[in-house]
Formats: structure tokens, C-alpha cells, sequence
């Protein structure tokens, strides 16, 4: 029947779409619950992953990319993204965040802002850069084709008329394992014991013997890197980036964390998925210009009827 | 000897294991503490006693470097820590049970305490039995996340936690506060213990005539100053003292 297959059509973008928000949600929700701040450049670093991932191409040549060289270019940009997501990440907490960690929350939040513009316009910059890939700097602010590395082929068969391409096993592939692995560091590592005391309590934890910076520092780190990730696979997802496309990103991501309970990580990818099926069902059944209207909606509806999210804690701990 | 009394078991006069002098903190624009002065010797339980807003708390958190010192000195071991990064001071076997327990709520009590063990790499086996015999409770609850166990039970996890790190030196900050009558008997009880096995204590205490029952020496702080000190059955007889924290008139 065919309603049936366009209604699977939109369950298989709209949770393909919200794997890739998940990942970016988790790094809000991890910087949020170990400093309490909305990290708001966390969206533009991963606008940046994506240049950096479409300049690698350009300098591998733009030639034909197919088989193996294709995805050998994938897992390289890949693990290049993450690192320089994941180091810039560490970067700006250092110079933005780490100077004011006894100062006001706003403070805090004010100093984001400003990172946020100072990456967009990075990122701007960098697409004026006289390029091959960014079509010689004529139009720095213009959207960037993304070479489609990862086939768009049906896996069902070239008859079904449901579409599942490379491009969404490509997107479980990635999110599915990084997220597993967040999971092993987070629940069982050293580390990420000392993160979860750090976020439950920063006095005591430093009271135990633990440099703190050290470890609001690795989580910086970890988020950004998760964000590199996503910068990439958004980019073969979607075969178009742009300087501005972290704003979006990170509005649906922040979105995802507040309503998967801004703080817990799987609130954040329940979240993410959540808001993912939202928008390909609006996107299909009432109207793409609706989207953003019905995604904000209902950011504005929890913060004010559940602000502790779906899976946050309601916050009532013996004291 | 009665119960009440420890005695100060040694030959000679035990070395000065942490010496405060002239010790000054502000908190914002409050000066909290102006000048404090103590010393605490090796196998003593010493305790520092005072109203609400006296400083004992920031005297505490000055010594385990959370509170930054503006002017004097805190000496561990003869050597200067004041300006030291917390986790080294704690590296130096110097412990703090915070006012307020402050256990990690969303952690279990068995994590709680290999957090308190986070500055070691050695076998942890010896020194987890040694809180669970201290307070087998904790036992009982290890894999019970620490935000469900009662005040007491996360006070015992605070001390446990806290000797995680083997101390020499631990410092406690109102153990009693908030706590059924019962478990602040046994948590007494606990301290001495662990004195008699070896460990300097410094305690804060509102309970002041427990405090001073319990140690051997104790200081008065008022105002964010050290004012009067002695040994504690002697301060428990001092009427200025009786007046001023014991509540008799």
C-alpha cells in the first residue's frame, strides 16, 4: 500500500536524521550537565568539522570517488573531524569558559554566544577561501555541494518504493558503535566515574583528589569529538553545507537535550529521535516552512510544562 | 579512666603534623577568617568549635585548598600547602568529610567510595573491607545508588569515602549534623576507633560537648580567630566556654 510505504519512507529519514542530532545533543548535554552551561558554539564547532572535511577532499583532488578509495576518504575525514572538533572544543573552554568558572552562569552563557560568532564567522572566512572546493571564494556565504562519496543506491531493490541507501547504514554504522563506546567510558572508565562525580558535585569531587579542569576538560574533548563525527556524516547525509547550517543544527540538538532532560545522555538521544520523526512527518504531511515553527513549539512547551525532560531526574535528592 | 577521656598515649611530645598560622580567607567581599592559629599533633583528635558563621567550615576548606588563602601559612609535615592544588593535598594524606556529606547521589555507594580512592592505583580490597567492618551498612548497600541511603548511612559513606584515600590526617566537618541520635553515637564511636588505630583527626563540631568529650585538645573560633584553647575536659569546664557553647548559663 502505498501510504504505508511513504510513512516508512519518513520513519527511515526522520530516524536517520535524528541519530545524527543525537550525537551533537549528546555534546550539549555533556557540557551542560558537568558546567551547566548551554554550550552555544557547540553547533557552529560542528559546522566547522564539516569545511575541514570538504577542504580534505579538495585536497585529495575531487576526482571520481568510488569503492574503496571512497571509504577510505570517509573513515579518514571521519577520525579528522572529531580530533579538530574535539581539540577546538578543548580550546575554547580554556580561553572562554575556564577563566569564568566562578563567575556567573550568565557570564558563562555570554562568553558562547560570543564563541558562537566567532566560529560562524570562521566559518565564513573559510568558505571565502579561494578553492577549488568552495568555487574559487566567489560566494563565501554560499551553500557548498558536499561530493556524494557514499552512493544513494536502494538497498530494498530498485522497485520498492521505500528508500534505504549506503547513506543511512553509513549513519547506524557511525552513531550506533560511538555511542556504545560513550556508554563503556561514562559507566566504566575512570574518567567517567570522575565526570559523573564532577557533575554531581565538583566540590567533593575535587575533595577526592580530582583535578576537576582536567576533567571538565576531557569532556569538552569527548563532546566535540562526537560533534566532528556528526559534521561528517551530516555532510555525506545531506551533499550540502553551508557557514550557517550549525545554527540549525544545534537549535534541533538543543532542542533534543531539553527534551530528553538537558543532562542525561540517553535522554538526549531519545530526544533526538523524537525531534528527527517530528520533522520528517511535518516535512511530509503539513509543510517543510511549518518545521521549524512545530520544532521551537515544542521546545517552548517543555520548558514550560517539564523542564526536567522526558528521562532528566526531577531533581529530588536527600540533601 | 573513663570512656569520655581518650588518653594521650605517648612518651614525649608527638611532632606537629599540621600547623595553621595566621590564616585568612575571604569568601567574595567577606573576610571570613582573619587569623587562625592551631596545631595538631600526630595521633591527636583535635576539634575546633564555634557559632554558625564563626569559620570553621572555610578553616576546613582553606586547609584542603578549595578556599583560597589571602595571608599565613598552612604547614602539613612541616612543609608549606597553602597555594597547592587540592588533589595534592589530598596526595600529601590529607582527607576532608565536608559539611553536609556531599556523597555523589547518582553513584553507587561502591563507587562513592573508589571515587575517594581515585589518587591510587594500588589493590583497594584491604582498605574497603576496613569500611565495611567500620560500618558494614555500607556493605549491605554497595550497589544502592548513594542518594537513596538515609543522613547517617551517607555519613558513614562520607567518612568511608574519605578514608579511601588513606589518610593520615582527616579532617571531619559536622558529623553529626542532621542525624539521628543513635548513628551520631556510633559515628563517634567510629572516630575513636580509628584514632586508637592510628589517625590524627581534626573535627568541626556544632555538638560542642561531644566534640570536647571526644578530643584531646580543642579550639575556640570566633569571628573567624582563634581564641581559646586547651585540653577538652578542660574547656568542657571552662565557664566562658559552658556560657558561650554548651548552652548553660
Amino acid at each position: 500500500m502505498e501510504w504505508v510505504d511513504f510513512f516508512l519512507q519518513q520513519l527511515i529519514t526522520g530516524l536517520s536524521n535524528g541519530m545524527i542530532i543525537a550525537l551533537i545533543a549528546i555534546g550539549y548535554t555533556m557540557v551542560y550537565g558537568i558546567i551547566e552551561l548551554i554550550n552555544f558554539a557547540h553547533g557552529d564547532l560542528f559546522m566547522l568539522g564539516a569545511f575541514l572535511a570538504l577542504t580534505m577532499l579538495g585536497m585529495f583532488g575531487l576526482g571520481d570517488w568510488s569503492g574503496a578509495s571512497a571509504w577510505a576518504a570517509v573513515v579518514i575525514m571521519l577520525i579528522a573531524s572529531a580530533g579538530f572538533c574535539g581539540a577546538l572544543n578543548w580550546g575554547i573552554d580554556r580561553l572562554a569558559y575556564k577563566p569564568l568558572r566562578d563567575a556567573s552562569k550568565l557570564s558563562l552563557l555570554v562568553s558562547a554566544i560570543g564563541a558562537s560568532f566567532i566560529l560562524v564567522n570562521l566559518g565564513l572566512f573559510w568558505g571565502g577561501l579561494p578553492m577549488d572546493v568552495f568555487a574559487g571564494g566567489v560566494a563565501a556565504a554560499a551553500p557548498k555541494d558536499f561530493p556524494a562519496l557514499v552512493p544513494n543506491s536502494n538497498l530494498l531493490g530498485e522497485s520498492s518504493l521505500v528508500q534505504f541507501t549506503p547513506k543511512d547504514v553509513l549513519v547506524w554504522a557511525v552513531t550506533v558503535p560511538l555511542m556504545i563506546g560513550l556508554t563503556w567510558i561514562v559507566t566504566r572508565t575512570r574518567l567517567g566515574k570522575a565526570m559523573r562525580a564532577t557533575a554531581q558535585n565538583p566540590v567533593a569531587a575535587r575533595l577526592m583528589g580530582i583535578d576537576t579542569d582536567r576533567v571538565i576538560g576531557a569532556t569538552f574533548l569527548i563532546g566535540g569529538a562526537l560533534g566532528g563525527f556528526a559534521s561528517v556524516i551530516y555532510s555525506l547525509y545531506n551533499n550540502t553545507i553551508s557557514f550557517q547550517m550549525g545554527y540549525r543544527a544545534g537549535m534541533d540538538a538543543f532542542t533534543a537535550a531539553v527534551l530528553g532532560g538537558i543532562g542525561s545522555m540517553p535522554g538526549a538521544v531519545a530526544g533526538a529521535l523524537v525531534i528527527g520523526l517530528v520533522r520528517s512527518m511535518s516535512d511530509a504531511y503539513f509543510e517543510t516552512r511549518w518545521t521549524n515553527t512545530i520544532v521551537f513549539g515544542i521546545l517552548v512547551l517543555i520548558l514550560i510544562f517539564r523542564p526536567s525532560g522526558l528521562l532528566g531526574s526531577r531533581a529530588k535528592e536527600k540533601v | 579512666m573513663s570512656a569520655g577521656s581518650p588518653a594521650f598515649a605517648s612518651v614525649g611530645t608527638p611532632p606537629v603534623m599540621l600547623r595553621l598560622q595566621g590564616l585568612a580567607a575571604r569568601y567574595g567581599a567577606i573576610e571570613a577568617l582573619r587569623d587562625v592559629n592551631l596545631e595538631v599533633r600526630a595521633g591527636e583528635i583535635v576539634s575546633l568549635i564555634g557559632a554558625n558563621g564563626a569559620g570553621k567550615s572555610t578553616t576546613l576548606m582553606a586547609i584542603s585548598g578549595i578556599v583560597r588563602a589571602t595571608a599565613g601559612t598552612v604547614e602539613f609535615d612541616g612543609r608549606r600547602i597553602n597555594g597547592e592544588r587540592a588533589d595534592r593535598i589530598v596526595a600529601a594524606g590529607l582527607a576532608q568529610v565536608p559539611e553536609g556529606r556531599r556523597v555523589f547521589p547518582r553513584l553507587t555507594v561502591r563507587e562513592n567510595l573508589e571515587m575517594g580512592a581515585y589518587l591510587r592505583s594500588d589493590d583497594l580490597g584491604p582498605d574497603l573491607s576496613h569500611v565495611h567492618e567500620l560500618f558494614p551498612v555500607l556493605e549491605d548497600r554497595a550497589g544502592q545508588l548513594a542518594g537513596t541511603l538515609s543522613g547517617g548511612e551517607q555519613q558513614m559513606l562520607a567518612i568511608g569515602r574519605a578514608l579511601m584515600s588513606r589518610p593520615r590526617l582527616l579532617m571531619m566537618d559536622e558529623p553529626s549534623m542532621g542525624i539521628a541520635p543513635m548513628l551520631v553515637a556510633r559515628i563517634f564511636e567510629a572516630v575513636k576507633e580509628l584514632n586508637r588505630e592510628g589517625l590524627t583527626v581534626l573535627l568541626v563540631e556544632q555538638n560542642a560537648r561531644a566534640a570536647l568529650k571526644l578530643s584531646h585538645r580543642a579550639y575556640v573560633l570566633e569571628t573567624g580567630r582563634t581564641t581559646f584553647s586547651g585540653p577538652g575536659a578542660e574547656l568542657l569546664d571552662d565557664d566562658r566556654i559552658r556560657r558561650a557553647y554548651l548552652g548553660e548559663g
